[in-house]
């Protein structure tokens, strides 16, 4: 594949992202941050679900300790938010790690239940915590920045340049060698084990940078949301968004959950303000299940047959065209 | 040829699904109303798991928004709301008082309901600098210390050990002083901060802490809790919970003959219709907090008339038929905005409106109201309310004096107390 | 404080609730132990049985057990449907674990925002002449809100266990797990099975959500917090064995009761969970179960 066009685009992309925090309102980049988050975390979860084939519904897991780790290193030290967010990477990459080493050598089906128990059980040791405030949460006091018009722009333009390295990250991946044996892995594991692959090595690198990418999304969540408990922390949302994106925007590749998020994110965020946000999740069950049922390529797999349907239907014209001349 | 047609057919009927969401969402007609002169925003919490109240708040502040209409609006100019649901989900509340301010330009903003739906709004409305009501939040401002915050729950200037101060003198003034004390709270936020203020309640008045122990909200069978603290052999019972928490502390209770002098506490729930009709008797003796009830002590100008136009209200509205917790608390924040803003005169300087909120006690439909310097009550008025009498199934009673008797503080004190808790049973 | 009364008393309340997990686990038993089929909305479904007893309870005053019976025909069909829908979808195009997953995930919220919608976010709970009275035997106390369940739950249990293990379609569903091919050339239509199966599965939901909601209030996104108890219990008591299923419910009902009455009781769902994990590291086919 073209490696030439992306990293200019993102590049591009990133500065006028940045450029725009300066003129356009406030509140899009609150709703455009959340966005982000979705994506870097349906990203993140492609990575094991869509290229490896094993199932993590334990997403908001991930995302909550990233977020904990945030409140652990400002209740204890207040570091630059930079600091934060690679320790979040580090201590959820470990957990992924780790929960991989534990769980990985389980069938499909069992390991998507392990995580979500490994998710509960987190979530029952921060709701005991008392350090990160409990089930009481914990606030965060959001610091004056100098250079961007406003805090919240500031937190939109971060979270812009982490999702553009989780994008690229996952595009490096789908394409190395890595990602070809990954592929193998979640098309016939057995088989890849016969043919050399080392599934398990393969296995926890995945699950691995899974952990690490979804703890970078939540270590920005509480300075965002400037108060951390428990119950929202580990939302359910979280975990289905995570899911839903990758499933319908297309499990193949990196761009598939790009797409997803970005369109399930903005009718979510725009569902939020102007109808309810409990059909929000209404939404989010539906799209799920229609497109899984349907479209189970999701929309990259849809617009490629699509291009298939094209392309034989104009060959047969041609070739029609030959047969009359 | 047919794998292509089946393609067809699955991708026609995917965009069946894709225009079936989206008209369902196009259907449904928008929260947001346009250009009307005063517009005061806010989210509220009406879907998720403080629907109930924030559904209740948003039905007596739409009643004060038509009272104060009819009687020619605010600084003469109509007054409208700008909401948005806010689903419990605090990740929620930055984007929507973003929106509000930013987008929809209210000139007044007021908060959601609960702590954990108020503290997310607080670093925006900081910056803007406004004046800013909140609705039930615990100990909001002990974190930001901003002066121009304001809570209409009366739970007094140190709203922690407040809370439960009334359950401790009432404990402490009986003859047969209590010597042991069971704490017991749910694993959130509001219970344990009433649970912690119990505490050093508690130890203030030298009592024993015999149990002390939190239960996570899901908990289907409280029998086991129950038991283990009948075996500590407590004089006193302190809950902090959430409604299904407290249906399932009450029936183990009774079905265990909880033996103790003073049972009750900071228990949400039992303040609401559904609870107090299911649960009748069984509450007979308990000891709770609450914030209004209709007793003759409580009987301020404007209460009745404000309850019955809620009560016709609440039916149709899926919420609390009574209306006795939260609503007549939503009224007076709202009243107390309108009458700071008449007063002085203008919507723009948020500081003359702190400023005037400080310093004047306002007649509400909730009695006078003062504030402290941290924006609390300057006094506490959580009450101590003792169930008497209670009949199964009846929930015509609760409209009456004399079920839920109001022992502290001593000024709105309407009954005698039936100590100790089996007495009343 | 440990005496014999509180143990006692905490080992018997761990039956009675353990009991009552068995009702909850034994339609996940079926669908997941037997046909292998990741149904994560069964607690929704449950949840959506306890709505529906309320409604019966609230407008008639139907005993809630009663108005469970009453619904598992509905639920059966319904079950029968949902089953055909993801046949369809994936089983036949074998694409089973990830996207039907998927499905069914999308299922339960599909099934607990309709009941938010409906019936909003408050707390329901039953009434029955039953409810709040207890039978004391010396020094054991049995609240019959959780002494009512458990016999229903026991009826159960036993009714499916003599069905699966006496009756031909009964048989035939223990079968087709384990050899469809055989089934085929035997006469029976696996697919049929399967449909039959999961709306047994279904059914019983009907009837535990009734137990659910006489042990105590209910509200619509209660399922979430069963997810994990019911996919521990069928784990642990090993795939497609009813037996199985009832020993690792008394067991887990036995250890929350344990430690939330001599640990402290924010601890008690984390058991659930942990137990889970552990079997699933330890020895992932469980008690009874062939892996």
């Amino acid at each position: 594949m073209k490696i030439a066009p992306f990293w200019p685009a993102a590049a591009l992309l990133f500065v006028l992202g940045a450029a725009s925090t300066f003129a356009v309102d406030e509140y899009y980049f609150v709703a455009g941050y959340i966005v982000l988050q979705g994506l870097i975390m349906a990203t993140a979860w492609n990575i094991l679900g869509g290229f490896t084939g094993y199932v993590n519904f334990g997403s908001a897991g991930f995302f909550a300790m990233g977020a904990y780790t945030s409140v652990v290193l400002y209740t204890a030290i207040d570091p630059p938010v930079f600091v934060a967010i690679v320790a979040a990477a580090v201590v959820c990459g470990l957990l992924g790690f780790g929960a991989g080493y534990l769980t990985l050598r389980l069938r499909g089906v069992y390991f998507a239940i392990a995580t979500l128990a490994l998710a509960i059980v987190l979530e029952t040791l921060m709701v005991n915590w008392d350090y990160v405030g409990g089930a009481t949460g914990a606030f965060i006091i959001t610091p004056d920045t100098e250079f961007f018009p406003s805090y919240n722009a500031f937190m939109f333009v971060l979270m812009l340049a982490l999702a553009i390295g989780s994008v690229g990250l996952a595009r490096y991946l789908n394409y190395s060698r890595i990602g070809r044996g990954l592929a193998a892995i979640r098309d016939d594991e057995v088989a890849a084990e016969c043919a050399g692959v080392p599934t398990l090595r393969l296995k926890l690198i995945s699950t691995t940078i899974m952990g690490a990418m979804m703890g970078v999304a939540g270590a920005l969540y509480p300075y965002f949301v400037t108060f951390v408990e428990p119950l929202s922390a580990f939302n359910l949302i979280v975990a289905v968004n995570a899911i839903a994106m990758p499933m319908i925007g297309g499990t193949a590749t990196w761009v598939g959950p790009v797409i997803g998020a970005l369109l399930l994110g903005s009718v979510q965020e725009w569902t939020k303000v102007n109808i309810s946000s409990e059909l929000n999740l209404l939404i989010v069950g539906v799209l799920l299940v229609g497109f899984v049922a349907l479209a189970p390529q999701g929309i990259v797999g849809l617009a490629q047959k699509f291009g298939a349907w094209i392309r034989a239907h104009r060959e047969k014209r041609q070739g029609d065209g030959r047969a009359a001349a | 040829m047919l794998r292509i047609r089946l393609t067809c057919l699955r991708a026609w009927a995917l965009a069946g699904v894709l225009a079936v969401s989206l008209s369902a969402v196009a259907a449904f007609p928008g929260a947001a109303r346009a250009a009307e002169p005063i517009k005061i925003g806010f989210s509220m919490t009406l879907t998720g798991g403080l629907a109930g109240n924030g559904k209740a708040a948003l039905v007596a502040m739409e009643i004060w928004r038509d009272d104060i209409n009819k009687k020619g609006g605010l600084l003469g100019r109509p007054v409208e709301f700008v909401y948005y649901d806010d689903a419990t989900n605090p990740a929620n509340v930055p984007g929507i008082y973003t929106k509000l301010l930013n987008v929809d330009k209210v000139d007044l903003v007021v908060s959601s309901y609960g702590t954990n739906l108020i503290a997310p709004a607080m670093p925006i409305i900081m910056k803007k600098k406004l004046v800013f009501m909140t609705l039930f939040g615990l100990a909001v401002n002990d974190r930001f210390n901003y002066d121009r915050f304001f809570q209409i729950m009366p739970s007094g200037p140190e709203p922690k050990t407040d809370w439960s101060r009334g359950f401790f003198e009432l404990a402490m003034a009986q003859n047969d002083k209590p010597k042991s004390i069971a704490l017991l709270a749910t694993d959130s936020e509001f219970s344990k901060n009433a649970v912690a203020g119990a505490r050093t309640n508690a130890q203030k008045a030298g009592l024993e802490i015999v149990y002390d122990k939190t239960f996570k909200p899901g908990t289907a069978d409280f029998s086991p809790i129950v038991r283990a603290i009948q075996a500590t052999k407590p004089d006193l019972v302190y809950v902090g919970c959430y409604p299904p928490g407290a249906a399932g502390i009450v029936r183990a209770a009774n079905e265990l003959g909880l033996e103790a002098k003073m049972f009750g506490g900071s228990m949400v729930g039992l303040q609401y219709a559904a609870l107090l009709t299911k649960l009748g008797p069984q509450l007979n003796g308990m000891v709770n907090y609450d914030f209004w009830a209709p007793e003759p002590t409580l009987n301020f100008p404007g209460i009745e008339e404000f309850l019955e136009k809620y009560q016709a209200r609440a039916a149709e509205a899926g919420v609390d038929p009574l209306g006795h917790y939260l609503p007549p608390y939503a009224y007076a924040y709202l009243e107390i905005l309108a009458q700071a803003v008449e007063a002085v005169g203008s919507l723009d300087d948020h500081g003359k409106l702190a400023d005037y909120i400080h310093d004047t006690t306002f007649n509400t439909v909730v009695g006078p109201v003062s504030f402290a310097k941290n924006g609390e009550w300057s006094k506490s008025r959580v009450l101590m309310v003792q169930f008497q009498d209670l009949e199964e199934n009846n929930v015509e009673q609760f409209h009456k004096p004399g079920k839920r008797v109001v022992l502290y503080p001593s000024e709105v004190k309407s009954g005698e107390f039936i100590y100790p808790y089996n007495k009343a049973r | 404080m440990f005496s014999i009364d509180l143990l006692s008393n905490a080992l018997v309340a761990g039956l009675l609730l353990g009991g009552f997990y068995a009702a909850v686990a034994l339609g996940l038993s079926i669908v997941f132990g037997q046909l292998d089929i990741v149904n994560i909305a069964h607690p929704a479904f449950v949840i959506l049985g306890s709505y529906v007893v309320y409604m019966m309870n609230t407008a008639y005053g139907l005993d809630p057990v009663l108005a469970g019976l009453l619904f598992t025909p509905l639920f059966f069909v319904l079950g029968v449907v949902v089953y055909r829908i993801y046949y369809a979808g994936f089983e036949r195009t074998g694409r089973e674990s990830l996207a039907g997953l998927a499905f069914f995930f999308g299922v339960m919220f599909i099934v607990e925002v309709t009941i938010i919608l409906i019936y909003g976010v408050d707390y329901r709970l039953v009434d029955a002449a039953y409810i709040g009275h207890t039978l004391h035997v010396g020094i054991i106390d049995l609240p019959y809100r959780m002494l009512v369940p458990f016999l229903a739950a026991m009826a159960m249990t036993g009714g499916i266990a003599f069905y699966l293990s006496r009756t031909f379609t009964g048989r035939a569903i223990l079968a087709v797990s384990q050899d469809r091919l055989a089934l085929e050339l035997m006469g029976a239509n696996p697919i049929r099975i399967k449909s039959l199966a999961f709306g047994i599965g279904l059914a019983t939901a009907a009837i535990a959500g009734a137990l659910l909601i006489i042990i105590g209030p209910v509200e619509p996104s209660f399922g979430r917090v069963y997810i994990g108890r019911v996919f521990a219990i069928v784990i642990l008591g090993g795939m497609g064995s009813i037996k199985g299923t009832l020993l690792a419910a008394l067991l887990i009902g036995v250890s929350e009761s344990m430690v939330q009455t001599f640990i402290g009781p924010s601890w008690a769902d984390a058991v659930a969970f942990s137990v889970l994990l552990l079997t699933l590291v330890l020895r992932p086919q469980g008690l009874y179960g062939r892996l």
